[in-house]
C-alpha cells in the first residue's frame, strides 16, 4: 500500500466508485467488441455527453481505451468519421489492504509444480473443484459467474474473451491452460451440461485457451 | 525486417520409443505440427531429420529428441507454440515425455538474420542456460532479452 504503483492502481480503481462510471465500465466489460458512447448512453439511459464524459474518465485512469472504426462499414468519402470505440484495457489493477501476494505464491506453486511434472495431479484437482458448481441450464450465466466473460460464436460454439488466470496463464500456459481447460470440464460436468457442451483447448491470441462447443 | 532473428532448441525425453502405442498421438501430431510451424507466421527455418520430420534423436540416446527452429521474432514463436493447436499438445507432454525436473527443456538465443543454427550450438546454449540461468546469450520466454544491436560502419 506504500509504493507508488499501488497508488497508481488505487487510483484507477477509485475511479470506479461513481455509480453510473461503474456501470458505464460494465457496459463496455460485457461487450462482444469495442463499444460506442450512443450503446454506453443507451444502455445506462443517460445523455450522449454525460456517457461520453465517463468513458473518457475511466480511460485517463486506465480502465478502459480507445479506438477509431467506421461503424457502419463504409468507407471512402461520405463515410463520416470514425467513431471513437471504448473496450477494457489490457492492464490489470489490485490493491490489497493489507498487503498480500497470492499471485507470487501461485507462480513458485507453478513453477515447482511444473518442475515435478505433476501436472495430471493439478489437472484432478481443478476438474473436481469444477464438478462442484451447482446445477445449471444456462450455460452462459455458469461461465460468466466464474469471470470467463463468455460470448457465443454461432448456435454451436462459445468463446471466452476473458481468462481469469491471465498472467500467470502466460508465464506457464501448458500448466496454467491445462488446469483451466479442466476446471471448465468440471464445471460443466457439475451443472449437468456435459452431455450438451464439451470444452476443448482451442488456443488463440486474446481470448480464453478454451472454447466449448455443442456435443 | 530485424537484423536478428530468434533461434530456438527443445529437448525432451521419451517415455517409450515412439512406434509404442503409447506415443501415436504424439507421433501422429509430429507431422501435423511441423506443418503448422511452416505456415505459422513469422517462420524462418526448422532443422529437419533424417526421417523428415524435425524431431532429432540424440546420437547418444534415442530417447533424447530435439527440435531446432528459426522465428523472426519471440512473438511469431509465441503465437505458434502458445497461441495455436500446439498448446494442446503441450498439455499432454507428461503422457509422452519425462519431467525436466530443474533442468531446462527450451532456451531461446539470438542469431543474426540469415544464418542457421547447428543443434550441437543449441545443446550449449542449454547448458549454458542450466549452468548460469538466463543470459543474453541463452534465455527462456519467461526471461526475454532483446535483439542485440547491430554494429555498423
Amino acid at each position: 500500500m506504500t509504493t507508488s504503483e499501488d497508488l497508481h492502481d488505487l487510483d484507477a480503481l477509485a475511479s470506479l466508485t461513481d455509480r453510473v462510471r461503474r456501470q458505464a465500465y460494465r457496459v463496455v466489460a460485457d461487450g462482444a467488441g469495442p463499444v460506442g458512447r450512443d450503446e454506453v448512453a443507451e444502455a445506462l439511459g443517460v445523455g450522449r455527453t454525460l456517457a461520453a464524459f465517463h468513458l473518457d474518465k475511466l480511460v485517463t485512469a486506465g480502465l478502459l481505451e480507445v479506438s477509431y472504426a467506421r461503424r457502419s462499414g463504409r468507407t471512402g468519402p461520405g463515410a463520416g468519421r470514425p467513431a471513437k470505440l471504448y473496450q477494457v484495457a489490457a492492464a490489470e489493477h489490485a490493491v490489497s489492504v493489507p498487503p498480500r501476494s497470492y499471485r507470487a505464491a501461485a507462480e513458485l506453486l507453478a513453477e515447482a509444480l511444473e518442475q515435478a511434472g505433476a501436472e495430471e495431479t493439478l489437472y484432478r484437482v481443478a476438474a473436481r473443484h469444477g464438478r462442484g458448481a451447482p446445477a445449471s441450464s444456462d450455460v452462459t450465466a455458469l461461465l460468466a459467474g466464474q469471470g470467463y466473460a463468455p460470448v457465443a460464436d454461432g448456435p454451436d460454439r462459445i468463446e471466452l474473451r476473458n481468462c481469469p488466470f491471465h498472467l500467470l496463464a502466460e508465464q506457464f500456459p501448458p500448466v496454467i491452460c491445462g488446469m483451466n481447460h479442466a476446471l471448465v470440464s468440471g464445471l460443466l460436468s457439475g451443472a449437468g451440461l456435459d452431455e450438451t457442451w464439451a470444452a476443448r483447448m482451442d488456443a488463440a491470441p486474446g481470448r480464453c485457451c478454451v472454447t466449448l462447443s455443442k456435443k | 525486417m530485424s537484423d536478428f532473428h530468434l533461434a530456438q532448441m527443445n529437448s525432451a525425453r521419451l517415455r517409450a520409443p515412439l512406434e509404442d502405442p503409447s506415443m501415436i498421438d504424439f507421433a501422429e501430431g509430429i507431422s501435423l505440427m511441423n506443418a503448422l510451424a511452416d505456415r505459422s507466421p513469422g517462420f524462418v527455418w526448422r532443422l529437419v531429420g533424417d526421417s523428415g520430420d524435425g524431431t532429432i534423436a540424440a546420437p547418444s540416446d534415442p530417447s533424447h529428441i530435439y527440435t531446432l527452429s528459426v522465428w523472426e521474432s519471440p512473438e511469431h514463436l509465441r503465437a505458434f507454440v502458445y497461441q495455436s493447436e500446439h498448446l494442446e499438445y503441450l498439455r499432454r507432454r507428461r503422457d509422452w515425455f519425462f519431467p525436466h525436473g530443474q533442468q531446462a527443456a527450451l532456451v531461446l538465443w539470438w542469431i543474426p538474420a540469415g544464418t542457421i543454427p547447428t543443434l550441437r550450438q543449441g545443446i550449449s546454449r542449454l547448458g549454458r542456460l542450466n549452468a548460469g540461468g538466463p543470459t543474453a546469450e541463452a534465455f527462456t520466454f519467461r526471461q526475454l532479452f532483446p535483439a542485440p544491436e547491430l554494429t555498423r560502419r
